[in-house]
């Protein structure tokens, strides 16, 4: 534990008053705005709302500012922010098959109803840095084709009217939707705590949690059945209205993972899934969300148990990058009390070391 | 009853427009008409909503995280009370959506919204959305596969 102390408040009103300086940096630089965040750092805002779990793209971009761009603090100023917040209550499932599709791709499917859209991505780049953006750079502008009408059905959806892979579980009637922003995580955790804990989770640590399963601990035979990024409507249902209200859109990406097989005597063999939803274009993000998900199913599917990424408690409670740093930064806090009596206590231990190796060859002497 | 729900959807309609708007072109909209009297019947507020999706897209619902949202609400002299929500924190946009929802039920103004407010919002969105479209299309693979031992 850590012991209050006071004294340090000059120093610390300076120390901000310098971090105000630093973050503004050379002063004969223009200042970065927002909506120059917002639009040319967009993977980063996305990455904040994702991992602050708030959808609003200013108040992230305003976070990444005032963290100097460190994408963990800007988090957590999100994820303070929200806590001053009322809330009204919660919107009705967005449907993700009505998806205003910008980009979507399929590993399993060549041929996919809607086809394959890459839209901007950086797949198929060659990774080289490219002076000519250093300075004044004008793009082209986008090609243009004939946009098709033809709706763009979930690959999972697909595969599931010849039952060749598992149906989403539903939900039993009248059931409540678990929301760990309002109750202390208890274990085992439903999938809607699974998947809204994963939804928030750092992207770097379910990258490696995802990454494992690949590498052979806990594996599951991953392909990407589907991954999909786009805009989708929101509508909140409200009394004092009377019916389910348009609220605007929102960009998600979505992966569905299509792994190995389940059956039984009774049931006939299929694929099984594991499912990534995030804000914005998160697409790193919710393919390791997928992954862990479906290494997290493992007890329900009657697999053996023992995988760092199989573990719920484990991963549960170790994917939220605001608890983390608290944690550990919390180190750096003054501990002195603490230290004091582990300092008294390893002295006794040495003089106690001290006389027994005194004592003894002295004894050996007098021998 | 159907004339219930006619209204209910066209309001809901005229709600799906508006929310894509920025609160500029709303009032630069509403300029154009002779508004009746109004005031609010609850002032502009920012909270949360909590946005769900569903497992496997199709299944039981989640809580993925959580948005802002304003809302507001406003009455006409003639007794009309509108709605207004939207997602982010602009509560002046909120308020414009509530006015014209109410504007929406009204007998005397209801057209005219519609007409001059609301459809032309609904052309751009319509256009911004068109063009969104068309530059993904240009994306779109055209797949062939190489039968081995050719080319």
């Amino acid at each position: 534990m850590y012991v209050a102390v006071k004294g340090g408040e000059r120093a610390i009103e300076n120390a901000h008053r310098l971090l105000a300086n630093a973050r503004r940096g050379d002063q004969s630089v223009p200042e970065v705005t927002l909506d120059q965040i917002s639009e040319q750092l967009g993977l980063a805002v996305d990455r904040v709302m994702s991992e602050g779990s708030l959808y609003d793209r200013e108040l992230a971009a305003l976070a990444i500012k005032q963290a100097r761009g460190d994408l963990i603090e800007a988090i957590f100023l999100v994820r303070a922010f929200r806590a001053t917040l009322p809330r009204f209550g919660a919107s009705e499932p967005v449907d993700t098959g009505a998806m205003r599709v910008q980009r979507r791709v399929s590993s399993t499917f060549k041929d996919i109803p809607g086809g394959q859209i890459l839209g901007p991505t950086f797949d198929y780049t060659h990774r080289l840095l490219d002076p000519t953006l250093a300075e004044g750079f004008v793009p082209e502008e986008p090609a243009t084709g004939e946009a098709s009408t033809a709706a763009t059905p979930r690959v999972t959806d697909i595969l599931g009217r010849d039952g060749l892979i598992e149906s989403s579980p539903q939900a039993e009637e009248g059931a409540s939707v678990g929301d760990l922003t309002r109750e202390p995580l208890n274990f085992p955790a439903d999938r809607d705590l699974r998947l809204q804990n994963l939804a928030r989770g750092d992207e770097g640590f379910l990258l490696a949690m995802g990454y494992s399963t690949q590498r052979g601990y806990g594996r599951n035979h991953p392909f990407a059945g589907e991954i999909r990024f786009g805009e989708v409507e929101v509508e909140f249902f409200t009394e004092d209205v009377g019916f389910a209200v348009p609220l605007g859109a929102i960009e998600l990406t979505e992966c569905q993972m299509v792994n190995q097989f389940k059956g039984s005597a009774t049931e006939a063999p299929c694929f099984t899934r594991g499912y990534g939803l995030a804000f914005g274009q998160s697409e790193r993000k919710t393919m390791s969300m997928a992954l862990v998900d479906r290494a997290l199913r493992a007890r329900e599917l009657g697999e053996e148990v023992g995988a760092p990424a199989q573990d719920e408690e484990f991963v549960m409670s170790h994917s939220d990058n605001v608890q983390a740093t608290g944690f550990v930064e919390h180190l750096k806090l003054p501990h002195y009390v603490d230290f004091q009596s582990e300092l008294g206590l390893l002295r006794k231990l040495r003089q106690e070391f001290a006389e027994a190796n005194t004592a003894e060859p002295m004894k050996e002497a007098a021998e | 009853m159907t004339q219930h729900n006619d209204q209910q959807a066209q309001r809901k309609a005229a709600m799906a427009v508006l929310a894509h708007a920025e609160a500029g072109e709303i009032a630069a909209r509403l300029r154009i008409l002779a508004l009746p009297g109004h005031q609010d019947l609850r002032e502009g507020e920012s909270g949360l909503v909590m946005l769900r999706g569903r497992v496997g897209g199709d299944g039981a619902p989640f809580n993925l995280g959580e948005a802002t949202v304003s809302r507001a609400a406003v009455r006409l002299a003639s007794g009309e009370v509108g709605f207004g929500y939207t997602l982010g924190r602009d509560r002046e946009k909120a308020r414009l959506i509530a006015l014209c929802d109410a504007l929406a039920q009204s007998r005397d103004f209801g057209a005219a919204v519609e007409r001059d407010v609301i459809a032309p919002l609904r052309q751009e969105l319509l256009a911004r959305r068109k063009q969104t479209a068309a530059q993904t299309a240009a994306t779109k693979v055209d797949f062939y596969t190489m039968v081995r031992g050719e080319g």
